[in-house]
């Protein structure tokens, strides 16, 4: 069964391997949903800024992962 | 035109994300049968090929039963996540904060392992066989599911399968007549673009289950793929390490 969990956690891990960054993304997505609702029907800006703030937190995410590994790999 | 620019990409994406996988489950399943035998390895190897065959054939016609906007809110966000994830891993490998990934090391290391490993008992080499099944069914995994989101999806299943088998005969043969790891594939650069392509496809298709209105129509793709190019080489720039240690492990 140990092959199995594996599977599993590696299934998982497609979607998330960095807690914070995912969730950066869904709660974006789940911003950009509400807009949806409460903008007007044929607000054409909602989709634009959503894909600017998936570019953002690509953006910020890379740079966060890179000064964490950077700090890690100073660290005696 | 349109639909050609969803296809050609939804092809597209599907070749090269095939491409770097299978070459990937290629590398070991060589260590494999170079150190343990031939049988094993590839017994293992189509185990795990006959095993992800039948995960697309299963639900393959499950995601198109249902409805096409709960699909593009829930595979579009798993595609979103996926697509972003490989986009940022591809962007520190290119800023030199993650080490590239090689398969000759990749190799040399399998081949270490299977060497270590005790000599088989009995017909059946089960260390072997489960090496290469496990090889072929974890890179699989992402191919599966990059075929089922942009098929089920974008109801572009042919183009898609189309993409990952193309990529597949493409390896075994070079494989077959190279009898080596596919070290000069350029898979970095490949999981680069591939990032790019799956962040698009999952924006858009999710901007669609929302509820969103796209100015240019499906046009949008190209844009939304050259904006993630963009997005994407600033921050390689503004995440390239200021010297040059690269801390990272190969992945």
């Amino acid at each position: 069964m140990s092959w199995m969990r594996v599977a599993l956690r590696e299934m998982f891990a497609l979607f998330v391997d960095d807690a914070a960054y995912s969730a950066a993304i869904v709660a974006w997505v789940a911003a950009t949903a509400v807009g949806g609702l409460l903008a007007p029907r044929d607000a054409g800006w909602i989709a634009p800024g959503f894909f600017l703030g998936c570019a953002a937190i690509l953006v910020t995410g890379a740079c966060r992962a890179a000064h964490r590994q950077r700090a890690a790999s100073r660290r005696p | 035109m349109v639909d050609w620019a969803h296809v050609g990409a939804a092809a597209t994406a599907a070749f090269l994300a095939s491409l770097v996988e299978f070459v990937e489950a290629l590398t070991i399943v060589l260590a494999v049968g170079t150190v343990r035998g031939w049988r094993p390895a590839l017994a293992g190897a189509l185990a795990g090929g006959l095993l992800l065959i039948g995960i697309v054939a299963a639900f393959g016609p499950l995601l198109a039963a249902v409805q096409i906007h709960w699909i593009q809110g829930v595979v579009g966000l798993l595609l979103l996540l996926f697509g972003m994830r490989w986009l940022r891993k591809a962007v520190l490998r290119a800023a030199g904060v993650v080490a590239r990934h090689d398969e000759a090391l990749a190799y040399a290391a399998e081949v270490d392992d299977m060497r270590r490993v005790e000599a088989r008992h009995g017909p059946w080499d089960a260390v072997a066989l489960v090496a290469s099944f496990k090889a072929v069914v974890l890179e699989g995994l992402e191919v599966v599911f990059i075929v089922l989101a942009i098929g089920a999806v974008g109801g572009r299943m042919v183009p898609a399968a189309a993409g990952a088998a193309s990529a597949l005969i493409a390896v075994v043969v070079l494989g077959t007549l190279l009898h080596r790891p596919l070290a000069r594939v350029p898979e970095n650069a490949l999981k680069f673009i591939v990032g790019v392509l799956l962040s698009a496809f999952g924006v858009f298709w999710l901007g669609e289950g929302l509820g969103l209105r796209w100015l240019g129509g499906d046009l949008t793709i190209l844009a939304l793929i050259a904006g993630f190019l963009i997005a994407a080489s600033i921050a390689v720039v503004l995440a390239r390490a200021p010297e040059s240690d690269t801390g990272g492990q190969v992945s």
